[in-house]
C-alpha cells in the first residue's frame, strides 16, 4: 500500500483535532493552551504542504512559511504577555485574566 | 516503496503520540519536550514528502526559537502547575467528544478529497520544479511573484519582537545609568572648578 495524499491529510487531521482538545481539558494551563495552538498550526502547515507537494504548486510551501512566521510571531508576543501577567498578579491562571480589561 | 511507507507510519505515530503527550503530560517542562519532538519528527515528514527546505526551517525556527522560548518561560514562572490541572476531568468528555467529531469530519473530507479532487490531479508526488532543489524552486517563486508578502512577513517579525521587549522591559528604581549624551557634553568648563583657597584653609564644600 503506497503512501498518498490521504495519509498525510488524516495526520494532520489527527493532530488538529489533538490541538483542540488540548484546548478543551487545559482550560486554566494557558501555557499548554499557546502550546496547542502551536500544535494546531503545525498541521495546518502540514495540510498546506501535503497540497503543495500533490497538486505540483509551489505557493503552499510558500503560504506554509508565511504560517511559520506568524506563528513565531504569536509565540513571542503571548508568552511576553504571560510574564508581564505573571510578574503583576504572581499567578498565571486565566480564570481571572478579566481583571485586566479597561 | 516499502521503506518509505515504513518510515511514514513512524514519524506520524511519533509526531501523534508526541502531540498527544504535549496535552495531557503533568509537567509543562515535558510538555515543551514533547512539542519538540513532534516537530521534529513533522520536520521528518515534511522531508518525506519532498519539502526539505520547510523540514530545516521548521527544525530551526522551531525547536531552535520557540519551543527552546516555551522552556525558558516554563521554568522561569515559578507556578503551582498542579493547581492549574483542575477540571481535566471535568472538561475530558465534552472536550473527547469535540474530538472525535471533529477528526471523523476531517477524515471523511481528506478521504474524498483523495479519490476525486487533488489526489486525481497528479499521480505522483512533486515538491519542486523539474531538475530544481526545493529552496531554489521555493525562492523562485518567494522573491518575485511573493515579494511584497515576504516583506510584509518581516514586518510582523518586527512589530512582535519590538512589542514583545516593550511588554517585558522594566526599568528598575535606583539602577544608575550610562547617560553618552551628558558624557559627551561635558567640556572643561562644566567639568572643572577651580578655587583658590586661602592659606591655611583647605578646600571645603
Amino acid at each position: 500500500m503506497t503512501i498518498g495524499l490521504v495519509h498525510y491529510l488524516a495526520v494532520a487531521a489527527v493532530l488538529f483535532t489533538i490541538g483542540v482538545f488540548g484546548i478543551f481539558v487545559n482550560r486554566k494551563n494557558i501555557i499548554v493552551i499557546l502550546m496547542s495552538v502551536e500544535l494546531i498550526l503545525l498541521a495546518v502547515n502540514i495540510n498546506l504542504v501535503t497540497f503543495s507537494v500533490y497538486l505540483h504548486n509551489v505557493v503552499g510551501q510558500i503560504f506554509a512559511m508565511f504560517v511559520l512566521t506568524v506563528a513565531a510571531a504569536e509565540a513571542a508576543v503571548g508568552l511576553a504577555i504571560l510574564v508581564t501577567f505573571f510578574r503583576n498578579r504572581g499567578d498565571i491562571a486565566v480564570d481571572d485574566v478579566s481583571v485586566m480589561k479597561g | 516503496m516499502a521503506l518509505q511507507a515504513i518510515a511514514f507510519y513512524l514519524l506520524a505515530t511519533v509526531t501523534l503520540v508526541s502531540g498527544f503527550c504535549v496535552v495531557s503530560a503533568r509537567n509543562p517542562v515535558h510538555s515543551v519536550l514533547f512539542l519538540i519532538l513532534a516537530f521534529f519528527s513533522a520536520a521528518g515528514l515534511f522531508v518525506l514528502l519532498g519539502a526539505e527546505f520547510l523540514a530545516m526551517l521548521l527544525v530551526i525556527v522551531y525547536v531552535g526559537a520557540v519551543a527552546v522560548l516555551f522552556l525558558f518561560v516554563v521554568m522561569m514562572l515559578d507556578v503551582d502547575f498542579a493547581a492549574l490541572r483542575q477540571g481535566f476531568a471535568t472538561y475530558m468528555p465534552l472536550g473527547a467528544g469535540v474530538a472525535a467529531v471533529l477528526a471523523f469530519e476531517m477524515i471523511a473530507v481528506s478521504s474524498v478529497i483523495a479519490t476525486k479532487g487533488a489526489g486525481a490531479a497528479h499521480d505522483s508526488p512533486m515538491a519542486s520544479g523539474t531538475e530544481l532543489s526545493n529552496a531554489e524552486t521555493i525562492g523562485r517563486v518567494l522573491y518575485t511573484d511573493y515579494i511584497y508578502f515576504f516583506q510584509a512577513a518581516s514586518l510582523v517579525l518586527l512589530v512582535a519582537m519590538i512589542g514583545a521587549i516593550v511588554l517585558t522591559l522594566r526599568h528598575k528604581p535606583g539602577v544608575r545609568r550610562q547617560i553618552i549624551s551628558d558624557q559627551v557634553a561635558r567640556t572643561p568648563k562644566t567639568g572643572m572648578t577651580i578655587v583658590s583657597p586661602g592659606s591655611g584653609e583647605g578646600i571645603g564644600e
